[in-house]
C-alpha cells in the first residue's frame, strides 16, 4: 500500500534537478501500474529488464509442452503463436507508425499461399519443392515488396481513408484466391499437400515440433523488432505516428518511412503465413477472412499497441481464450465465474462491501432456487449448463428451467436491462443491483450462453476488450499516450 | 562532443559561409489559397549569422512565410533560395535536410517518446543506417547511434540545468510548457540547421522566461553559428534580438528596418492600432 502512496511535491529547496516535470512524470507512470499483486509484479519485471524477460517467457513457453499438453491444447498453442507473431508484425505499422491497416492479414495469406506454391506439387507436372532456408526468406521478401506496392498508392491516405482502402485490399485478397487462378491456387479447395518446415535438414512433421519452432520464430522476431524499436528506423516510424508534419521538418520522409512500415510488417505476416501452412500441410481462402484480422487487432489493442511484449502477450491471452477456453463448457466456465470474481475483487472496495455482496448473492440464489422450487418443479427441472464441480455448486442455487432456451433468451434481455440501470445507478443503488445483476448473469450463462461457445466467446472477448478499455485503456503491457491538442 | 561534431560535418553544408553571404532569399513570393492572397510579392533576405525578426499583426501571413520556405506550401509564385539553390517545390524532410530547421507555433512534439528521442529522431536525415545495420548492430549503426546520441547531449546541455541529465528518458508529454518550447528548440538543433525559424518562441512564457528566451536566441546565433528568423509577438524580444525587423500586413511587407525605424512607421502602427481617429477626421 505504501508503494501506492503519491510522492510529496517537489520542494524549491531541494534544487534544481527535482522538478516539476520529474514529479509530474513519476506520478503517471506510477498511476500505469496495475493494482495490488499484478503491479507489484510489473515492477518486479521492470526491474529486471526487458531481455530477461523475453528470456523467460520463451523459455516458459518452451516449458509448457513438458506439462503433458494434450493434441488440443498443442493446437491452441500454435495457433495463438501464429496470431502473437501476426500482432507483432501488426504492431509495426499500427502501434509504431501509426497506420490503421485493415489488410494486414492479406500479407499472412500472400506469405501462406507463397510458401505453399513454392513447396508443393501445385505448379507444373512434379511441382516445386524449394528448401525452407530458401523459401521462407523468399516469400517474406516478396511480400516486403507487396507491401511497399500497396503503401505506394495510399501513401497520400491518412486515417479513415487509409484504413476502409486497406479492408478492401483485404477482401479482395480472399477473393482473389477464391476466383482467380484456380488452377495454380485452387479457388476454394485451397492448396494440399504442402512440404514441411525443414531446419538444418530435419523435417518438422509433429506439433509438438511446430510449437517449438513458433516459440523460437516468436521469439527471435520480438528480439529483431526490439532492436529496431530503438534504432534509427525506430525513432523513425513512432515520429511518424506522433506527428508526420514534425517529423517531415526534422528531416524524417515521411512517407517512405510509413512504406518501410509497410514492408516490415508485410514480412512479419509473410513469415507467420509459412509457417501456419506449414504445419496445417494445407491452405484456404477462408484462412485469411476478417475473423482473423479481428483477433490480431483484438490482441494487439489488449496488449496494448506500440509495445512489443504487449502484443504478443495480447494475441496470446485473446487466442487462449477465444480458441482455448471458450470452446469447452467447463474451461468457459472457470473464466467467466473467475472474471467475475477476479472484478469483484479488483473493484469492490471496501472489503467489508464486497463480503456483503458476495454473502447477498449467494443467500438471493438460495432463496429464489427454494421458491421458485416450492412453486413448481418445472422451473428447476434443468441442470446447469455448465459441467463439473461448477454445476454441482451451482445446482441448488441457480434456476434452470425446462425450457432452458426460452427463458434464457429472456434472461439475456433482462441482464442487458439491468446492466445499463447498474451504469446508471448511483452508489447506493449500483449496490444492490449488483446481487440481482451477478444472479441474473450467472442465469443467463448456464441457459443459454454455456452452449453457444461460437457466439460465447466473441461476446467475451468483446466485453473484455470492453472492460479493457475502461480499466486500462494502453492496454496490459502498453505505456499510456497522450494525444496532442492542436 | 566530437562524436557529435561529426555528424555536424556530415550534415552541414559544403560552403563554411564567410559572414554577411545571403542564407535565404525569397523573391517575389505569392502565396494564394483559392481567392484569398495569403502572401503576395513577398522579398525577404536572411544572411548568415544574422537575426531577422518577422512581425506583424495576427493573420498577417507570418507562419504562412514559415511554411512556405519549409516546404508544407508550394509557393504560387516568386522563388525561395537557400545558400543559392532554389528549394521551393522541395519536400519538407529534404529542406530541413539542408540546414533549415524549424519550431512552431503550436508545440508539436513528439509527445510519447523519450526526450532525449525527440532530438535524437530529428537526426534520422543526417543518419544513413539501414534497418538491418540497426538490429545487427554493424559498425555504421554503432557509430552513428554514438554521435546521435553524443550530438543529442550535446543540444539538450545548451538548455543547462533546464533539460539536464536524468529528465532524459522521461516522456515529452511529462515537460511543462516551456520546457516543451526549449525541446523544440533542441530538437531544431539536431538537425544542424543553417538557418533556424523560431515561430513565437515566447508565446506562453511568463517574463523570466521570456527574458531568458532573448537570451538564448542570441547564444543560439555565437554558439551554434546559425542564422535565425524569428516570429514574435512579444516586443521586448524582438527589441532586443534582432538585427533586422520586417514588418508583414495581409501577405504584403509593409515595413523593414531597424526596431526603432519599424516600430515608428506610420504603416505599422496602422497595422497593429488603426489609423488615428483624428487623421482620419481630417482626411474626412
Amino acid at each position: 500500500m505504501s508503494l501506492d502512496a503519491p510522492p510529496p511535491a517537489p520542494r524549491a529547496e531541494e534544487g534544481p534537478q527535482v522538478g516539476a516535470d520529474e514529479w509530474v512524470a513519476r506520478q503517471a507512470r506510477r498511476r500505469e501500474y496495475l493494482p495490488s499483486w499484478l503491479g507489484r509484479a510489473q515492477r518486479l519485471g521492470d526491474r529486471v529488464g526487458w531481455w530477461p524477460r523475453l528470456a523467460v517467457a520463451g523459455l516458459a513457453a518452451a516449458a509448457l509442452p513438458l506439462l503433458g499438453l494434450g493434441g488440443f491444447q498443442l493446437q491452441v498453442g500454435i495457433d495463438a503463436l501464429v496470431i502473437a507473431l501476426l500482432a507483432v508484425g501488426l504492431n509495426i505499422v499500427v502501434g509504431w507508425a501509426g497506420v490503421l491497416d485493415l489488410g494486414y492479414v492479406a500479407f499472412f495469406g500472400f506469405g501462406a499461399y507463397g510458401f505453399a506454391l513454392v513447396s508443393s506439387g501445385q505448379i507444373g507436372a512434379d511441382g516445386i519443392h524449394l528448401p525452407s532456408y530458401v523459401s521462407i526468406p523468399l516469400v517474406m521478401l516478396a511480400a516486403a515488396v507487396l507491401g511497399l506496392l500497396v503503401g505506394l498508392p495510399s501513401r497520400r491516405l491518412i486515417g479513415d481513408y487509409l484504413a476502409i482502402v486497406t479492408l478492401f485490399f483485404g477482401e479482395a485478397f480472399v477473393e482473389f484466391t477464391n476466383n482467380v487462378a484456380p488452377g495454380a491456387l485452387g479457388g476454394p479447395n485451397g492448396i494440399v499437400g504442402i512440404d514441411p518446415v525443414s531446419v538444418f535438414g530435419h523435417k518438422i512433421t509433429s506439433n509438438g515440433g511446430y510449437y517449438y519452432l513458433l516459440v523460437v520464430v516468436l521469439v527471435v522476431t520480438m528480439a529483431v523488432l526490439r532492436l529496431l524499436e530503438f534504432s534509427r528506423t525506430g525513432r523513425a516510424w513512432r515520429a511518424v505516428r506522433e506527428d508526420p508534419l514534425a517529423a517531415a521538418s526534422m528531416t524524417v520522409p515521411v512517407n517512405w518511412v510509413k512504406l518501410m512500415a509497410f514492408a516490415f510488417g508485410a514480412a512479419v505476416a509473410a513469415l507467420a503465413g509459412t509457417v501456419f501452412v506449414a504445419q496445417q500441410i494445407s491452405v484456404f481462402p477462408t484462412d485469411f477472412d476478417t475473423p482473423i484480422l479481428i483477433l490480431v487487432y483484438a490482441g494487439l489493442i489488449l496488449g496494448g499497441a506500440g509495445s512489443i511484449a504487449g502484443a504478443a502477450t495480447g494475441a496470446l491471452v485473446v487466442m487462449v481464450i477465444y480458441d482455448g477456453l471458450l470452446r469447452s463448457p467447463s474451461d468457459s466456465g472457470y473464466l467467466f465465474y473467475g472474471l467475475i470474481l477476479l472484478t469483484l475483487l479488483v473493484k469492490l472496495r471496501p472489503w467489508r462491501r464486497l463480503a456483503v455482496v458476495l454473502g447477498a448473492c449467494v443467500a438471493f440464489g438460495f432463496a429464489a432456487h427454494a421458491i421458485a422450487a416450492a412453486i413448481s418443479a418445472r422451473a428447476v427441472a434443468g441442470g446447469p449448463g455448465s459441467t463439473g464441480w461448477i454445476a454441482s455448486a451451482l445446482h441448488d442455487w441457480v434456476i434452470v428451467p425446462a425450457n432452458a432456451t426460452v427463458a434464457g433468451n429472456y434472461g439475456f434481455v433482462a441482464l442487458v436491462c439491468l446492466l445499463i440501470a447498474l451504469v446508471q445507478a448511483g452508489p447506493r443503488w449500483r449496490t444492490i443491483l449488483l446481487v440481482p445483476a451477478l444472479y441474473l448473469a450467472s442465469f443467463v450463462w448456464e441457459t443459454r450462453l454455456v452452449t453457444e461457445p461460437a457466439i460465447t466467446r466473441q461476446l467475451m472477448i468483446g466485453a473484455i476488450l470492453i472492460v479493457m478499455m475502461n480499466a486500462r485503456p494502453q492496454g496490459l503491457l502498453g505505456q499510456r499516450r497522450v494525444e496532442a491538442i492542436t | 562532443m566530437s562524436a557529435g561534431e561529426d555528424v555536424a560535418a556530415a550534415a552541414g553544408p559544403e560552403d563554411g559561409g564567410a559572414h554577411g553571404r545571403s542564407v535565404l532569399q525569397l523573391e517575389g513570393l505569392s502565396l494564394s489559397f483559392g481567392g484569398l492572397r495569403a502572401l503576395s510579392g513577398l522579398d525577404l533576405e536572411v544572411r548568415d549569422e544574422e537575426i531577422v525578426s518577422l512581425i506583424g499583426p495576427n493573420g498577417a501571413g507570418k507562419t504562412t512565410v514559415f511554411n512556405v520556405i519549409t516546404g508544407v506550401y508550394e509557393p504560387s509564385d516568386g522563388d525561395v533560395f537557400f545558400a543559392g539553390k532554389p528549394i521551393a517545390g522541395l519536400a519538407p524532410h529534404s529542406i530541413a535536410r539542408m540546414g533549415i530547421a524549424r519550431t512552431f507555433q503550436s508545440l508539436r512534439l513528439f509527445l510519447n517518446m523519450s526526450v532525449i528521442e525527440n532530438v535524437m529522431a530529428a537526426t534520422y536525415g543526417n543518419t544513413k543506417a539501414m534497418p538491418w545495420e540497426s538490429v545487427l548492430r554493424l559498425p555504421r549503426a554503432r557509430r552513428e547511434e554514438r554521435e546521435v546520441r553524443a550530438l543529442a547531449a550535446d543540444v539538450l546541455s545548451f538548455f543547462g540545468q533546464r533539460l539536464a541529465g536524468y529528465r532524459w528518458d522521461q516522456p515529452a508529454y511529462s515537460l511543462s510548457y516551456a520546457n516543451r518550447r526549449r525541446l523544440e528548440i533542441a530538437r531544431a538543433l539536431a538537425t544542424r540547421p543553417r538557418l533556424l525559424l523560431l515561430d513565437e518562441p515566447a508565446a506562453g512564457m511568463n517574463p523570466a522566461e521570456t527574458h531568458e528566451i532573448t537570451e538564448l536566441i542570441e547564444r543560439l546565433r555565437a554558439e551554434r553559428d546559425v542564422a535565425i528568423l524569428v516570429i514574435e509577438h512579444d516586443m521586448h524580444v524582438v527589441a532586443s534580438c534582432s538585427d533586422r525587423v520586417v514588418a508583414l500586413d495581409h501577405g504584403v511587407k509593409i515595413a523593414e528596418g531597424g526596431f526603432d525605424q519599424v516600430a515608428s512607421h506610420p504603416a505599422v502602427v496602422e497595422a497593429y492600432l488603426g489609423r488615428d481617429p483624428e487623421a482620419l477626421s481630417d482626411a474626412g
